[in-house]
């Protein structure tokens, strides 16, 4: 649809065109020897149908985006517009006048106008380009106003996702479980709850310590992470098996945080908790060509129902690093046989580049 | 009182973590009326220890691998105390209050502890609600069954619910029919009918209901009835209601 046609702006052109109309009836009643009456109105419907034919450049306009096609084409598309379209006002514009004039005035016009005709067609066509210009500026505003809305519209997201993301860290289930092994602990080995204690507030403290940051060193992540899963760790004992290969040019690579903790929380609720055996779960870290590779893997049981909360993370992580780095990273689910991978893949930023 | 005479009572500890184990054996110290005769680590243990055992009091935690605590409900009947145990799960702790089902939460405080030990010993010989009861209301809004647990003898299955192809509705029971086999299950088919997700299983029968996937085509069956053939040739009844059912689902579908 047209802009000019679907808000309350067609007014406005419209009156751009006063100027040029009130110009051609001065010129018609002292040069023309037309009445006043007969001069306006012959100019209006003159200028107010090329007013309308003009707006049709909306069209060649957004079919030929500047920038995007050849600069011949452009030319060509729009002087064979301007052509056709000055040819039409000319011709329509001389039967106007044949049908409202008496044949004497219009013999008298006809003779007064007939040596400019050329000079009455270039400026229908100057009119009509000035109409293309015009047009092209509207279709900039409206594509720069849409790009800021959607801009907006990401930062929202991104803003909200990464709200959910904090909201959701400390996870009520982990640590009311890790509360009930300090409680054991206390009975059993209390050095042993001592240092759960410590434990569970070194993660606490990381949690939100990161979580106010935008970017983290990927070091200070794996802290976090084995702090968690240290402490998994005493609640599952053996069941808990941690692998950890970690390249060490890696460790300064900066990510958002709490990026990584999700993945490897929903590694031991989905996996390791759902196996009465256990299970391993791998972090493998590598930096390599400019590109941080992280794959989080664990056991699993293919048929356990899919729990609650299932997915959640994943898409999280997945809108959070759309977020942050749009097409530049990726995220990958691969479940072969009984390992649960989740692989991803962005630019290994660091503090020197930044 | 020789101290052989004291334990009357005969308890199960059912859950995956040792250390949540050892709290309740901890505090089980205190009550020397009660004898802790298995701990399981999971909720087939449990059940195998329940028909070993008979246990009159079992602490049953609700999240575990493979079988819930819900599922052990299920399947070892409703003649005994149980008192579950959970981290947080506002769904379930609903359900449990609802039902006046006993439960204890973690971290879990002593005072609570005895107080439910001591319910639960008056409890003696009141049934638990209905397992799949509790179940259902411990689901969140809008989530149905993704596997039924049925028990053969002391043998366990687990059948998702995607390789159900029918129900049959047989006295006090229903047989679960999937890939060629049937599995015999202590339930009502109005019970199990409100646990399917309606969006997949039909009722097309008082005592049928099918899995929308398997039916191949229907025929018409004398006057007002018609027959159901599933993609494995199997014939089921299909009433009028149950017609008109089935094909409010398949219009609703395209």
């Amino acid at each position: 649809m047209h802009p000019l046609l679907t808000r309350n702006r067609l007014g406005l052109y419209l009156l751009a065109w006063v100027p040029l109309t009130a110009t051609s009836i001065y010129v018609l009643v002292t040069r023309g020897t037309l009445s006043w009456l007969q001069a306006t109105v012959l100019a209006m419907a003159v200028f107010l149908f090329y007013a309308l034919l003009c707006l049709s450049a909306w069209y060649p306009c957004r079919a030929t985006p500047l920038g995007k096609v050849s600069f011949i084409r452009l030319l060509l598309t729009h002087l064979i517009a301007a052509g056709f379209m000055s040819f039409v006002w000319t011709q329509a514009g001389a039967a106007l006048a044949y049908a409202v004039l008496s044949p004497e005035k219009f013999a008298a016009i006809k003779h007064q106008f007939e040596p400019q005709v050329n000079a009455i067609f270039t400026v229908g066509v100057l009119l009509y380009l000035l109409s293309v210009a015009f047009h092209y500026v509207l279709i900039a505003m409206e594509d720069s106003r849409r790009a800021e809305a959607q801009a907006i519209e990401a930062r929202v997201l991104a803003r909200d996702a990464e709200l959910k993301a904090l909201k959701a860290q400390v996870n009520p289930h982990f640590l009311f479980n890790s509360l009930n092994s300090i409680s054991a602990l206390t009975s059993i080995d209390p050095a042993r709850a001592r240092h759960m204690c410590v434990l569970l507030g070194d993660f606490l403290r990381l949690t939100l310590g990161l979580g106010e940051k935008n970017l983290v060193r990927f070091s200070d992540e794996l802290e976090l992470l084995q702090k968690y899963l240290a402490i998994e760790q005493v609640r599952f004992g053996d069941r808990l098996k941690m692998h950890e290969e970690i390249q060490e040019d890696s460790k300064v690579c900066l990510l958002p945080p709490l990026l990584l903790q999700p993945l490897v929380e929903n590694a031991v609720k989905h996996g390791i908790a759902a196996l009465p055996e256990g299970g391993d779960v791998r972090l493998a870290v590598q930096r390599q060509n400019g590109r941080l590779s992280i794959l989080v893997e664990n056991s699993w049981d293919p048929e356990a129902p899919p729990r609650r909360s299932g997915g959640m993370g994943l898409k999280n992580v997945q809108q959070r690093l759309e977020a942050r780095y749009g097409k530049d990273a990726s995220l990958r689910v691969n479940t072969e046989g009984e390992l649960f991978q989740v692989s991803l893949d962005l630019p290994a930023e660091s503090e020197e580049k930044t | 009182m020789s101290p052989g005479q004291d334990k009357r009572w005969k308890a199960l500890i059912v859950d995956d973590e040792e250390l949540a184990r050892h709290v309740i054996r901890e505090y089980l110290q205190s009550h020397p009326e009660i004898e802790v005769a298995a701990e399981c680590a999971n909720g087939m243990e449990a059940v195998k220890a329940v028909a070993e055992h008979k246990p009159n009091l079992i602490f049953l935690d609700v999240q575990m691998p493979k079988l819930t605590g819900f599922d052990v409900l299920e399947l070892i009947g409703t003649d005994m105390p149980v008192i579950f145990v959970t981290a947080y799960d506002q769904y379930a702790m609903r359900a449990f209050d609802v039902h006046a089902v006993d439960y204890l939460l973690k971290p879990i405080g002593k005072g609570r502890f005895d107080a439910a030990v001591e319910r639960a010993k008056n409890r003696l010989g009141e049934k638990m609600p209905a397992a799949h009861e509790l179940a259902a209301a411990a689901r969140p809004p809008q989530q149905f069954l993704e596997r039924l647990v049925v028990k053969d003898g002391t043998k366990v299955t687990l059948i998702p619910v995607g390789k159900l192809d029918y129900a049959e509705a047989q006295d006090d029971y229903v047989a679960l029919a999937t890939q060629g086999k049937k599995h015999l299950k202590q339930q009502t088919i109005a019970g199990l009918e409100a646990g399917l997700d309606p969006g997949s299983f039909v009722r097309i029968h008082r005592s049928y209901i099918v899995n929308l996937e398997r039916v191949a085509r229907i025929e018409p069956y004398g006057k007002d009835s018609r027959l159901a053939i599933l993609a494995d040739g199997t014939r089921l009844p299909v009433s009028r209601a149950g017609y008109a059912r089935l094909k409010a689902l398949l219009d609703g579908r395209k």
